[in-house]
Order: structure tokens, then sequence, then C-alpha cells
């Protein structure tokens, strides 16, 4: 079976600032693709042109074969490329249970009440947390409760595609082990992610690929846990050597 | 709405391997719409088309010479209603539909109080112009801390809509006090109710002109001092970002008195009713959207173009059309104004 | 889906009721009419009013309580079908009309039902392009557009000759409605072609609350942004439920021509506008419920100023109404900005499946 999403040549510039310079990469269905790098790298920006936030300045992005490059942000995530920003974007005056069944928007028109609540049921299971706290408005939530509607959210459109940006940002240690437990469950359930982290070594761990992004240039890629095993990528985002302690990303 | 606030990225390291890099200085940024060069080039097109349609309807130098005086006198007005919408909406971020209301307070509580004084004589005349000004701040305060102080976490349009209902309320409280009947404040000039006219460049000029020419300009330059030299003046332009709470109520009073002020000074020329702060107000906020809304200069400079501009278009239409003039600059300042209106709020979790 | 069967038995009782008043008064068992019974505050006339602004404010209620989007010039779009009918049906001769096809009794339907496509229309337009503005810089743009139009109405469209529009004097002379032979008239028949027209308006909005298009209004509400990203094509939407609120108010104010038989521009200009919203915001904005009630509420503390403070202060009766309506506005916006009954359905919509602010949020709620 060919790529599901497939990233072709693209780069992308803002007002003479080279953001992402020939970023080529591939995600095949149930996939789960690491994209890692320092701040600044362009990972988010990438996303952003996937998603149709932004037009790249050349290049294509194809999904399921079909070019989506300048589609609206809307026709992609009919198309079923659903992106989870790193300000995640809730309906903050709404409750849990609200912002979550709008992110079966699309499919509540088309599909039986009793479908959409049950896999509303389904992502209460994934976050327990959330159904104890469903009648809650959102924006009264903890950030890690967030980042659950957030992504309870994205899952309830049933995305082909899940693109992640940066999901661990903020979360305490533990929620962030819980968290990627989550994104293995989520693989083992057949979704397809690609995940930009801040959290290398977590990243690594859990993807079948990864990429290292530099300057909007993809500099290093391979299997997720070779990557965590070269030096170079070890000494600049997992802070394993021991001299360098103003590096490493990890658990804060 | 209690925000979440959006932890701190941490700065990964740049890595050293070598590679080529964009360029680091940005382009030259790319070119977009400012707020002076619409105003400017709309105001320079108007004009001319302005101008070429009354050479059509035969007018000469001296007829655009009056339309030309008249528009800078109700450019003046507008620009002390401007100004008094910038200063509330910088310290709040309300647009004050009540503005309007204090255009109209100031020269009825000076008529009232004239009267009361005696009626004539340049002593009573100013001691009631004062006093009105300062009873319309000190209501203009009230009505802040009785009514906008206490919403002040509400949303922005949520406390635009009171002062529309305190606009409404003080309005019909004009009615009912003042009846619907204009009203007359005596010249300043000639202490009665005719004018001195003067004679400049060919052109009768009723005297009050000088007036309201002056008192805008005095005013203006008296609130640029505030601004510059006091410590208050000086917090309060800080404020655009932060809203402090008696910042808030000094803003308001301070917006009124230049409302009022404007009404009085021009109410020798134009006989003041209940309902003459509906007008004004609404203008004086469409001359303040021609300035970019947070700009003191530019709310000056902006009443003054629609004085002008409107006034040319009053030379040339019927005259029931006169008004449409600026609520079609305020459409398409508001459409044209660059970044800044546009939608795109209400997020949470950055 | 949940809360269908609690908005059919709402719309049930509701129809109940208005069969009922209109049965009494077309009835006057011994002789007592509504006017008796309410010290004359409630009459046929009053409740025709309220029908009529209730078809308004349902479109105005989607449009401000849900979408979040405001209309300070909505009256533009009222007296933009009043002068549409009154036109048409009037001054027929004067476009080129055939006298056979102006005195039909179709035409004045088709004329309402002509002018509010082409008001929906012309709005969906108009909305495309100004809705893109933010808050407070939308009320502006409404407010000033409601002024153009009815300065535009006011001015006779600047060709006097013609006297469309009969400049501040307007139109008089319109006919009223029929169904063939059938005449919907004295007010009591009247009555019960504006709320039978009126409830299904009602129906309308609650069909749209309830349905993905109500989540997807909501959404906008709350932020555009996230809206978009599930999905809503946001600035269509935006467009649309404008077109739809001004189409609504353009079938009002086409029955408001038939009813009054006469329209002058002073009805639809910017104090009526505030009207509105002051009766959008007392029934509640984010309910479709709030409509009716808010429409009934205001009239009726309109016709209580008018008769009874007379005695109290000693004013013109007319005097007091904008006074007590500024400070009512004032005193909702800081305690309910929900509204009254927006308030009420809140409460109720904790048992699931409301349309009241808990599941959407009213405007005061959207402080971020």
């Amino acid at each position: 079976m060919g790529p599901l999403l497939e990233v072709h040549q693209v780069s992308k510039a803002f007002d003479g600032l080279i953001a992402l310079v020939d970023v080529s990469l591939a995600i095949h269905p149930g996939q789960i693709k690491g994209l890692i790098g320092p701040n600044g790298a362009g990972k988010s920006t990438l996303l952003r042109v996937i998603s149709g936030l932004l037009r790249p300045t050349s290049g294509r992005v194809t999904f399921d074969g079909q070019v989506i490059t300048g589609w609206t942000p809307e026709r992609i995530v009919a198309c079923g490329v659903v992106h989870v920003p790193e300000r995640r974007q809730l309906f903050g005056a709404m409750r849990v249970e609200d912002n979550l069944l709008l992110g079966a928007y699309l499919r509540l028109r088309r599909e039986p009440w009793r479908v959409i609540r049950g896999d509303l049921e389904r992502v209460y299971e994934l976050f327990p947390r959330l159904r104890e706290r469903r009648r809650q408005v959102a924006a009264t939530l903890s950030g890690g409760e967030q980042q659950m509607v957030a992504i309870g959210r994205a899952l309830m459109a049933r995305p082909r595609l899940l693109l992640l940006d940066e999901p661990s940002l903020g979360l305490a240690p533990l929620l962030v082990r819980e968290f990627f437990r989550v994104v293995e469950e989520l693989r083992a359930q057949g979704y397809t992610i690609l995940l930009v982290e801040q959290n290398a070594r977590q990243a690594l761990r859990v993807a079948d690929v990864a990429y290292v992004m530099e300057t909007g240039r993809i500099t290093t890629q391979g299997p997720g846990r070779d990557l965590l095993n070269l030096p170079e990528v070890q000494a600049a985002y997992l802070g394993a050597h021991p001299a360098e302690k103003t590096m490493g990303v990890g658990l804060r | 709405m209690r925000s979440v606030a959006e932890p701190a990225t941490t700065e990964l390291p740049a890595r050293t391997v070598p590679g080529p890099r964009g360029p680091a200085a940005r382009a030259p940024a790319a070119r977009r719409l400012s707020s002076r060069g619409v105003l400017g080039t709309a105001s320079a097109v108007l004009l001319l088309v302005f101008w070429a349609l009354g050479r059509r309807l035969g007018y000469g130098l001296s007829e655009y010479l009056q339309l030309l005086v008249d528009g800078t006198v109700t450019g003046s007005v507008y620009a002390l209603v401007a100004v008094g919408f910038v200063v509330v909406y910088r310290v709040t971020g309300v647009i004050n539909f009540a503005q309007g209301a204090f255009v109209m307070l100031g020269p009825m509580l000076a008529i009232t109080f004239f009267r009361t004084l005696g009626g004539s004589g340049g002593l009573a005349l100013a001691a009631a112009a004062a006093a009105a000004v300062l009873a319309t701040a000190l209501v203009a305060t009230a009505v802040h801390r009785l009514t906008l102080h206490p919403a002040r976490a509400a949303s922005a349009l949520t406390r635009i809509i009171i002062t529309v209902g305190v606009y409404i309320s003080i309005q019909g409280m004009g009615l009912i006090v003042w009846g619907p009947r204009p009203y007359a404040l005596p010249a300043f000039t000639t202490l009665q109710m005719a004018d001195r006219l003067v004679t400049v460049g060919g052109i009768a000029v009723q005297a009050q002109t000088f007036w309201i020419w002056g008192t805008a300009a005095f005013t203006l330059a008296l609130l640029a001092l505030f601004f510059e030299r006091t410590v208050v003046g000086k917090a309060m332009r800080a404020c655009a970002v932060n809203r402090v709470d008696r910042m808030a109520t000094l803003a308001f009073g301070l917006a009124a008195v230049l409302g009022a002020v404007g009404g009085i000074v021009l109410s020798p020329a134009t006989r003041p009713t209940y309902d003459m702060g509906l007008e004004l107000g609404l203008k004086g906020f469409v001359a303040a959207i021609m300035g970019g809304l947070v700009s003191f200069p530019g709310a000056v400079v902006g009443a003054l173009v629609l004085g002008v501009l409107e006034s040319l278009w009053a030379g040339i239409t019927l005259s029931g059309f006169k008004d449409i003039f600026a609520f079609v600059m305020l459409i398409i300042f508001l459409l044209v104004r660059p970044q800044g209106f546009l939608a795109g709020k209400g997020e949470v979790g950055h | 889906m949940r809360g269908l069967s609690s908005d059919i038995r709402a719309l049930v009782a509701a129809g109940a009721l208005v069969l009922l008043l209109g049965g009494f008064e077309m009835v006057r068992p011994g002789g007592i009419s509504l006017s008796h019974l309410s010290g004359g505050l409630v009459t046929i006339d009053l409740l025709i009013r309220a029908g009529i602004f209730t078809i308004i404010l349902v479109g105005l209620n989607l449009l401000m309580g849900y979408a979040g989007q405001v209309s300070l010039g909505q009256a533009a779009f009222y007296g933009m079908g009043a002068f549409f009918s009154a036109i048409l049906t009037v001054k027929a001769s004067v476009l080129g009309i055939p006298a056979v096809v102006a005195k039909a009794w179709w035409w004045p339907w088709l004329v309402m039902g002509g002018a509010a496509v082409l008001v929906g229309g012309f709005s969906f337009v108009v909305g495309w392009v100004i809705l893109r503005l933010r808050e407070h810089y939308l009320a502006m743009a409404t407010l000033g557009l409601g002024v153009i139009v009815y300065i535009v109405l006011r001015e006779n469209l600047g060709m006097p000759q013609l006297n469309l529009t009969g400049g501040f004097d307007g139109i008089v002379g319109i006919p009223r409605l029929r169904v063939g032979a059938l005449a919907m008239w004295p007010e009591a028949r009247y009555y019960f072609l504006v709320w039978g027209l009126a409830l299904l308006t009602i129906a309308l909005g609650l069909n749209v609350v309830r349905s993905p298009v109500g989540r997807a209004l909501r959404a906008i509400h709350g932020s555009e942004a996230a809206a978009e990203s599930v999905g809503v094509v946001v600035p269509l939407l935006k467009a649309q439920i404008f077109a739809l609120s001004a189409a609504l108010a353009s079938l009002a104010g086409s029955l408001y021509a038939h009813f009054q038989a006469a329209v002058v521009p002073d009805t639809f200009g910017f104090v009526p506008s505030l009207e509105l919203v002051v009766m959008s915001a007392i029934g509640g904005m984010a309910s479709i419920w709030g409509a009716p009630f808010g429409a009934l509420a205001v009239l009726v503390l309109q016709e209580v100023l008018r008769t009874r403070v007379l005695g109290l202060v000693p004013v013109v009766s007319g005097e007091m109404e904008p006074v007590v309506f500024g400070a009512l506005l004032v005193l909702i916006m800081m305690f309910w900005p929900s509204g009254l009954v927006s308030s009420y359905w809140g409460r109720m919509a904790a048992r699931g499946g409301g349309d009241g602010p808990a599941a959407g949020g009213a405007p005061s709620q959207q402080g971020l």
C-alpha cells in the first residue's frame, strides 16, 4: 500500500525568513513517525503546512494520493487529517463533552448519533479523567487535562492521520509518561500519527521512524530505536553527555 | 475566564553541524497597509472628486473656502469627540457609546447654568461653561463607577452595550428635562444670540469659528501636555496593555470633558437639542476609526479630514444625504484597516 | 436527537396558547376581550406586533446569541422587507407592473417571499465582507449599514421624481393580505397568520439549534480558529446565518407593512435597531424561546410606561420610555447578560440538551 501522507520537497519562507528547505517525508498507514529537533527548526511549521494553515512556497503535500497543497484547512480536516496544535485551541467556554462532540462535527450529519456516542465512550475510556470532568468548562481544566481534551477531540473525528504538535509540552513528568502510554495505545488501535516532540527520548521510543529536523531541513532519519543510540542525537537532545549540562530535553 | 498560562519553552541548543542557513537578516518587510496610507490616499482621491463635482456646480474659490472653513469647524469638534473615544478605548478596550451623551450634556447644562446665573454677561457664560464641563465629568465618572466598573470582567461587547444603554438613558433624561426644542447659547464674542461676522479671504465667517478652532486646539494641547508631562498622564498612555481600574474612570471623565467642551463651543453656531449627541458621537467615532482608533494624532487628523470631506460632500449632494458620508467612511475604514480589526480570538490553552 | 421531544412539547403548548388567546379574542365571551382582562395592556394589536418581532428576534438570536456576531442595524433589513412590500404593491404602476398582476391576491405573497430572498442574498454578500470583523467593529459596521439604509429609504432612494419610498412620510395604502377570496383581516385573522408564521420560525430556529449547525454556530462564537480546526467553514456559515436573520427580518417587515397599511422610514432607523437588541437581551440572546418572551416583555413594558406611569411621574408618557429602556439594558447587561429566559433554560439545560448558555455560552461568558 502506498504512503498515506507524502510531503515532497516542501519549502516555506516568510518575508525572507526561511523556515523549511526541501523537506520530504512519507507516512504509511498505521505508522507513528516522530519529528524532533531544536526550537525554531520548523517542526511546527511543517505540521501547519500539512494541515493547510500555511501554504508552502514550493513543493507539495499529497494525502492518500490526492494533492492537498493549497486546500483550506476545513477541507483538509474533512479528508481526515486532524491537527492538534501547540496551542490546543479548545473552546474555553464550553464543557468538556461539548468540546469533544465538536470534534465529530463533520460526522454529525452523516453518521447516527449512536455511533458518535460510542466514540465518545471510547475517548472516556482512554482518558478516564475526562469522564469525571465531562461537564466542566474547558477553560478551568489543568494543562494536562486540556491536552487530553484536545487529543480526545481530534480522535472524535476518527482521523486517518493525526498530527500532534508538542503534545507533552507543559505536562508534569507523571502525565508525560501517561501520555506516551496513550500514544502506544493509539498505535495499537491502528492510528497513523505524525508526532512533533520536545521530549526526544519518549518520542524516539514510541516512533517507528523518526526524523531530526534542524534549521528547516531533515538532517537525520531512521528507526526510532536506532536514533536513540546515535551519539549526536544523544548529545544534543538526550542529555546523555555528562559534561553538557545545559543541553538535554527529557523530563524537567 | 481564567486563562491557562503557557509554560516557557526551553531553548534547545542549535546543532553545530554546519549546514546552509537561510539569510540571517530579514528581507525588506512586505508592504502592508498602514492606516495612514489608506487615510492619505482615500482623502486625496475624495478631495479631488468632490472638487471636480463642485466645479461642475459652478463653485468658485469663495464657495470652496466657505466649505473648507465649515469643514474645519465641525472637524475640530469631531476631533475632541474622537480623542475622547481613543482615550477610553486605549484604557478599557471599550467603545464608549455614551460619549455622545456627554457632548449633549455639556451645552445643555451650560445653558441651564447660564440662565440661573442671570442669562447675560461674559462672566456668567464662562462660569456656566466651566460648571457644565465639571458637572458632565462628574456624571461620567459616576456612570462609570456604577455601571462599567462592576462589569469590568464582562466581554468588551457586553460593556459596549452597557454604554449604549447609558447613552439611551441620558438622552432620554435630556428629553424629559429639556424637551425636544432647540436651545441657544449666546455667541462668545458678542455675548448675544447674533454673532459677529468676520471677513477672511473674501468670505464671511462667524466669529464663533475662531472660538471653536482655538478651544479645540487649546484643549488638545492641554491634553498632550497632560500625557507628556504628568505622571498620571504618562501612566494612562501606557495603559494600552494593562487596565487599571481607576485609570478607567479617569479616562471616562477625561473623555466626557473633551466631549462637553466640544459641545459647548459648538452650540452658539448650531442650536443644541437633546438628541444632538447621537450624530456627533457617531461621527466622532468614525473619525477615531479613520485615525486607527488607538492613535491620538490619528484621531485628530481623521476628524479634520472627515469634517472637510463631509463638508464638501454636503456642498455637492442633496441635503438629506449629507450624513451618509460619515457612515460610508466608517464601513470602508473598518474593512480596509490593517490587521487589528479582524476576527481570531477566544482560544484557550496557550 | 435529544431534546426534540421537549421542543415539540413546547411548540404544541405555545400553539395551544396562541389558539386560546386568539380564539378568546374572536369569540369574546360575555363581551370581554383580552384588553379588558389585562387592564388595557394586552390587545390583539400588541400580540400581532409581538409575533412580528418574534420572527425578527429568532433570526437575531441565532446571529447574536449563538454565533456571537453582533448586529446593531437589524432594523434595516426589517425596513427593506417592509418597503419592498409597500413599493411593489402600492407603486407597482410606477415600476411598470401590469395592474392585473399587482392586484392579484397572490402578488403580495410573492413579493414577500421575493423580498426575503433578495434581502437574504444581499445580506449574504454584505455579510461575507463585513463578518470578518471582530466583535465591536462588527457592531459598528452593522450600525453604519443600518443608518445608511435608513437614510437611503428616507431620501427616496435619491430619486425624488420617482417617489418610490415616499421620502420622510413613507407610503400609505398598503393592501391587506388575502388568500384567494379570504381576507387575512380583521385583526384576529391576521393574528393567526402572524403567529402561525412565528411558530414556524421558532420551529426553524429550534431545528437549527439542535442540528450540527447549531453546534457549529456556538463553536464559532467560542473560537473561530478552533471551529475551523474542527472542520467548520467559518466564513460561509457566518454569512449564511447573517443572511437567514436578514431574510427573517425582511419577512417580518412585509408582515408589518400589510398590518399597518403604511410604512415610514423612522420605524426602521438606528433606535429601532437598538430596541431589537434590547428585546433580544431581555428575552435571552442565546435562546430561541427568548424571542417571543423578549418581544412580549418589551411591548408590554412599553404599554405600562405609556399608560400607567403617566399618573405617577409628571412627564409626558412616551418620554419615560428611553430612560427606562436604557436603564433596563444597562442592568440586564450587568447582571443577567444571558437574559431572563436564557438563565432559566440555563438551569434546565443542566439536565441535558438545553439550548441555554451552558451549552454554548452567551456573549458575556466570552470574556476571554
